[in-house]
C-alpha cells in the first residue's frame, strides 16, 4: 500500500519537476525573443554607421554610400530583423561587416567565448567552493574575530572597482622591478626597503600581460589567467560568501536544528547535513547571478590585463558599429543570463519540493 | 657586409647628405639619376648603425582592434600599420629618416619633363613571401587595389590624380596623371599601398604574403600579430630581429606595466602624466620626437559666427597655447600657430605675426567684427586627441578674459568622427600630418576636399595648390608655398593648437638609429629598423 502511494507521490513529482522545467524554458524562450527585438532596435538606434566607424577620417559621403549599399543597409529595419531572426534561427549569427580573414560571425566569437567561459569556469572553481567554505565557517563561528575579519576583507574587495584591484595587483607584480628605484624605496630606512624588496620577490612573477591565443597550452593559459582570476575572485567573494553565511545562519534558528542539536550532532553536521539542503536556493541564485557576471560582466578586466574575451570583441564591435558581431554578442549573454537562471531555478526546485505546489 | 661595401656606403651616405636628395631628385632621375637612385635605395636606414641580427621583440602598441584585417585599404591605426605594412611590406618609394623619399621595391623612378609622367623602374630579383617574383602586373594590382567607384580605402581619395596605370615590360610600371605633381613619388610611400602579389590581376591580401622583412606566422585580430624573419628580404642585412610580436595593448597602464615589468621590450605613447616615474626606471629609455602630428580646433567657415574672419582672428587671439603645452601636455607638445605644416617638412615657414595669447588683440578683432561679446560652442572629446577636453576648458577660462563666452559641449568618444566632426560648428581634430604640404593641404585644406574640415574655399588657395603642384622651379614653389601657409594662418577656420610629440618607450635591450618622425613607431618601420642591444 505504502510502496504504490510512494511510487505515485514519486511519479506525480517527476511530473511536476518535467511541467515546470518545461513552462521554465518555454518563458525563457519568449524573454529570448523579446530580448532579440531590444537588441536589434538599441543597435538600430546607435547613433554612427560601420562605414563612418571603420573609415573614421577617411569616411567620405561616396565611401559610405558605397559601404552601406554593400552591406545592404539602404534596407528597411524590419526586413533586416526579420532575415536576421530567421538567420538566427536556423543557428546562422550571418557575416561580420569588418573585412577581415574570418567570414563568419561564430568563427570571430569561438575563440573569444571560449577564452571568457576558460576564465569564468577557472575563477569559479576557486571562488565558489572558497565562498561557500568562508560562508559557512563565518556562519559556525559567528559575531567571533574570524567572522568579522573575513567580512571586513571582502567587503573591503567587493568595494574597491574592479579595475582598482587588478592595478593594486599589477602593481606588486610590476614593483619587483621597479620598487628599487622608486622615492618610496630612497625615503625609507634600508632594511625596511630591503624587506619590502624581498617580499615582493617572493611572489610569484605571474604576467601582467593575459595575451593568449587558441595556440596556447592550456597549462599556460591557467599560468597567465592567474591575475585576471584573482581580481574576480576578490570581486566576487564576497557576494556569495554573505549569502551562504545569512541563509545558514537564518535556519540555524529554526527548531529543526535545535533538535538536531539537542540529539548531540557535531556542529559540521548539523550545518552540512541538515542546514546546507535547505540553504542552495539561495545560494544558487546568488551563484548563478555571479557566474553570469563573470561571462557577461567583466570587460574591464580584459582590458586591463589585455585579455581576448568576448567583452572586448563586443566594446570593439559596437564602436566599430560591426551590427552582426554586437548582436550575436548580445544574443550570447541573454542566453547566459537565462541558462544560469533556469539552472538556478531548477537548483530551487529540485532541492525544495515545495516550491511545485504553489499555495 | 664588406668593409669595401661599407666604405661605398659610406661615401654614398655622405654625399646624399650633402645634396638633400629631395632638391633634384628629378634632374638626377633624369640625367645620371640611375645609377645614383640604385646607390641611395641601397642605403638602408639601419645600414650605417651598428644592428646585430638577432632576437624576438615584443612591441606593445596603443591600438588594435578585433576588427583589423589585412587587407590595406583599411590599416585604421598603428598596430596594422607597424605589424602589416612596416614589418610585412614595403612600398614603390619610402620616405627615410630625414623625410625625404627615396625609391624602394622601384629602383629607380623618372618623371616626364612636366611631372605628369612617371616611370618606375623595379628592383629585380625580389620576391614575395609565397615564392613568387614581384613584377609590374603585381604593382598595377596593388594600386588598382584602392582605386575605381567599388572601392572603400582609405586611400581612394590621393590616388584620383591617377589616369592610367600601365606595364612597360616586365619590370617598370609607367603611371599617368591628370595634372602634373612634383610630389607623386611621396604619395606611393603612403602606409595603404604596400604592394602584394597579383592573382589573375587582383591584388591578394587575404594571405599576407608580402615582400617585406619579415613573414607573418600569425594574426588574431585585436590581440597580437607574430612575424618571423625573411631570409630573402632583398635589403642587404635587414631585418636585426629574429621574431617580432606585436601586441594590442590599447589600455596605457597596462602598457607601462608591461614595460616595467619586463613583459614587453617597447611600448608606444606612454602615459605622459606618469612618464616621470617610468624613467625612474634604469632599464627603460624614452624617445621622445617632434613629427608632423598636430592637435586643431577646425571652425566651419560656412557658418556663423566663424564666417566673419575676425570673429576666426579674436579665437585665434583668445588662445593661450603655451599654457595649454604646459598644463594639458606637460611640456610634451610645442605651440602651433595656425599653420598645419610642421617646421621639418620642406618648404614650411612660420607666418607671422605668431598668433600667441593677446585679450588685446581679440578685443580689437571682436571690435572689427562688430560685436561687443561672442558667445559660441566648442564641442570635444578625448576622441579626437587625449586632452581635448582639458585643453578646451583652459580655453573657456583665457576666452572669458577677451569677452569671449565659449560653451565647451561634451561629447560622446563613441561616433564623434560620425557625428560631431565636420558636423558641429566648432570642434576639436586631430591629424597625423603628411609628408609633403600639398599632401596635407590637398588632404584637408583645399576647396571641396572631403576632409576639409573647416569648410574652408579660398579661391587664391586653390589657385596656387594646382599651380605649385606642377612647378618644377624650387624657388618659386617655396614662394607659392610661402603664400599659402600666410593665408592660411591669417584667413583660414583651423586653430592649430600644438603639435603633439610621439612619445615611445624601450628597455635598454633595443638599440636603434635615427628614429623617424614621419610617423609614430620609427615612421611604423621599427621592425625593420630596431635591434637588440
Amino acid at each position: 500500500m505504502s510502496g504504490t502511494g510512494e511510487a505515485e507521490g514519486e511519479t506525480r513529482y517527476q511530473r511536476g519537476v518535467a511541467t515546470t522545467i518545461l513552462s521554465r524554458i518555454g518563458l525563457g524562450l519568449l524573454t529570448l525573443f523579446l530580448v532579440s527585438i531590444v537588441i536589434f532596435s538599441a543597435v538600430e538606434m546607435l547613433p554612427g554607421d560601420f562605414a563612418k566607424a571603420i573609415l573614421g577620417q577617411s569616411a567620405t559621403p561616396e565611401t559610405v554610400a558605397a559601404f552601406q549599399k554593400e552591406l545592404g543597409l539602404d534596407r528597411p529595419a524590419a526586413i533586416r530583423y526579420g532575415e536576421w531572426l530567421g538567420r538566427i534561427l536556423v543557428g546562422d549569427l550571418g557575416q561580420p561587416f569588418a573585412r577581415g580573414s574570418r567570414q563568419n560571425v561564430a568563427e570571430i566569437i569561438a575563440p573569444r567565448l571560449y577564452n571568457t567561459i576558460f576564465l569564468a569556469a577557472l575563477t569559479a572553481c576557486v571562488a565558489v567552493p572558497l565562498a561557500l567554505l568562508l560562508g559557512i565557517l563565518t556562519a559556525l563561528h559567528r559575531n567571533g574575530f574570524f567572522d568579522r575579519a573575513m567580512n571586513g576583507v571582502t567587503l573591503v574587495a567587493i568595494s574597491l572597482p574592479e579595475f582598482f584591484v587588478a592595478y593594486l595587483l599589477m602593481f606588486v607584480i610590476v614593483s619587483r622591478g621597479t620598487f628599487e628605484y622608486s622615492a618610496t624605496a630612497q625615503a625609507l630606512p634600508e632594511w625596511l626597503s630591503a624587506a619590502i624588496l624581498w617580499a615582493l620577490n617572493a611572489v610569484p612573477k605571474f604576467p601582467v600581460l593575459s595575451t593568449v591565443s587558441p595556440a596556447t597550452p592550456f597549462w599556460e593559459q591557467v599560468w597567465k589567467c592567474v591575475m585576471p582570476a584573482t581580481t574576480l575572485t576578490l570581486v566576487i567573494v564576497a557576494h556569495m560568501m554573505r549569502m551562504t553565511r545569512a541563509s545558514i545562519i537564518n535556519l540555524l534558528s529554526s527548531p529543526y536544528i535545535e533538535t538536531a542539536k539537542l540529539k548531540g550532532i557535531s556542529p559540521w553536521r548539523v550545518i552540512l547535513a541538515h542546514a546546507l539542503p535547505n540553504a542552495w536556493s539561495p545560494i544558487a541564485q546568488v551563484v548563478s547571478f555571479n557566474l553570469a557576471y563573470l561571462i557577461v560582466g567583466v570587460v574591464v578586466v580584459e582590458v586591463v590585463f589585455v585579455y581576448p574575451g568576448i567583452g572586448q570583441l563586443m566594446v570593439d564591435a559596437v564602436r566599430s558599429r560591426d551590427v552582426p558581431v554586437v548582436q550575436a554578442c548580445a544574443l550570447i549573454f541573454a542566453v547566459t543570463y537565462i541558462l544560469l537562471n533556469l539552472i538556478a531555478d531548477i537548483v530551487t526546485i529540485v532541492t525544495n519540493p515545495r516550491l511545485l505546489y504553489p499555495k | 657586409m664588406s668593409n669595401s661595401e661599407r666604405m661605398i656606403r659610406t661615401i654614398a651616405a655622405a654625399v646624399l647628405g650633402a645634396r638633400q636628395s629631395r632638391r633634384n631628385f628629378l634632374q638626377r632621375a633624369l640625367g645620371a639619376g640611375m645609377t645614383l637612385a640604385a646607390a641611395e635605395a641601397l642605403l638602408a636606414p639601419g645600414a650605417q648603425a651598428a644592428g646585430r641580427q638577432g632576437g624576438f621583440a615584443r612591441l606593445g602598441l596603443a591600438h588594435g582592434s578585433s576588427t583589423d584585417s589585412l587587407d590595406p585599404a583599411g590599416y585604421p591605426d598603428s598596430f596594422t600599420q607597424t605589424a602589416f605594412w612596416g614589418g610585412l611590406s614595403n612600398n614603390l618609394t619610402e620616405v627615410v629618416a630625414d623625410g625625404s623619399v627615396r625609391p624602394e621595391l622601384a629602383e629607380s623612378y623618372e618623371a616626364s619633363t612636366d611631372a605628369s609622367t612617371y616611370i618606375f623602374r623595379l628592383r629585380r630579383g625580389v620576391t614575395f613571401h609565397n615564392g613568387k617574383e614581384l613584377t609590374a602586373e603585381d604593382v598595377i594590382a596593388s594600386i588598382r587595389h584602392h582605386m575605381g567607384e567599388q572601392s572603400n580605402s582609405a586611400a581612394k581619395s590621393i590616388l584620383v590624380s591617377i589616369l592610367d596605370i600601365k606595364a612597360d615590360g616586365p619590370h617598370a610600371v609607367v603611371f599617368t596623371l591628370s595634372a602634373p605633381d612634383a610630389d607623386f613619388p611621396y604619395i606611393l610611400s603612403d602606409m595603404h599601398l604596400p604592394i602584394m602579389p597579383s592573382q589573375d590581376g587582383v591584388a591578394d591580401w587575404v594571405s599576407g604574403a608580402r615582400t617585406g622583412p619579415f613573414v607573418l606566422e600569425s594574426f588574431e585580430p585585436g590581440v597580437s600579430a607574430k612575424l618571423r624573419r625573411n631570409p630573402d628580404y632583398f635589403k642587404d642585412g635587414l631585418p636585426y630581429f629574429d621574431e617580432v610580436e606585436v601586441l594590442a595593448i590599447p589600455d596605457v597602464v597596462a602598457r607601462m606595466n608591461a614595460l616595467n615589468a619586463g613583459e614587453v621590450d617597447f611600448i608606444a605613447r606612454p602615459d605622459i602624466r606618469t612618464l616621470d616615474l617610468l624613467t625612474r626606471n634604469p632599464n627603460v629609455e624614452v624617445v621622445e620626437l617632434t613629427g608632423y602630428g598636430h592637435y586643431t580646433l577646425p571652425m566651419n567657415v560656412t557658418v556663423a559666427p566663424f564666417d566673419n574672419v575676425h570673429v576666426r582672428k579674436a579665437l585665434k587671439y583668445a588662445i593661450d597655447r603655451e599654457e595649454i603645452v604646459r598644463k594639458v601636455f606637460f611640456g610634451h607638445a610645442s605651440p602651433g600657430n595656425d599653420n598645419p605644416i610642421a617646421p621639418s617638412v620642406k618648404f614650411a615657414i612660420d607666418p607671422a605675426p605668431i598668433h600667441s595669447y593677446d585679450p588685446d588683440k581679440a578685443r580689437e578683432h571682436l571690435r572689427l567684427a562688430g560685436l561687443d561679446s561672442l558667445t559660441v560652442d566648442l564641442s570635444v572629446a578625448n576622441a579626437a586627441f587625449e586632452g581635448a577636453i582639458d585643453a578646451a576648458l583652459l580655453i573657456r577660462e583665457s576666452a572669458a578674459r577677451c569677452g569671449i563666452t565659449v560653451n565647451v559641449v561634451r561629447e560622446p568618444d563613441d561616433a564623434y568622427w560620425g557625428n560631431v566632426w565636420m558636423a558641429k560648428p566648432w570642434c576639436a581634430s586631430y591629424w597625423s600630418g603628411r609628408a609633403t604640404i600639398d599632401w596635407m593641404f590637398s588632404t584637408a585644406y583645399a576647396g571641396g576636399a572631403a576632409w576639409n574640415e573647416t569648410f574652408w574655399d579660398h579661391p587664391r588657395f586653390n589657385e596656387l595648390l594646382a599651380a605649385a603642384r606642377g612647378e618644377l622651379d624650387e624657388t618659386k614653389r617655396a614662394a607659392m608655398y610661402a603664400e599659402m601657409q600666410q593665408l592660411l594662418h591669417d584667413d583660414g577656420g583651423a586653430i592649430v593648437v600644438v603639435f603633439n610629440n610621439y612619445l615611445m618607450a624601450h628597455s635598454k635591450r633595443l638599440g636603434h638609429g635615427v628614429v623617424a618622425a614621419n610617423w609614430e613607431n620609427d615612421g611604423m618601420k621599427i621592425a625593420e629598423r630596431w635591434w637588440m642591444a
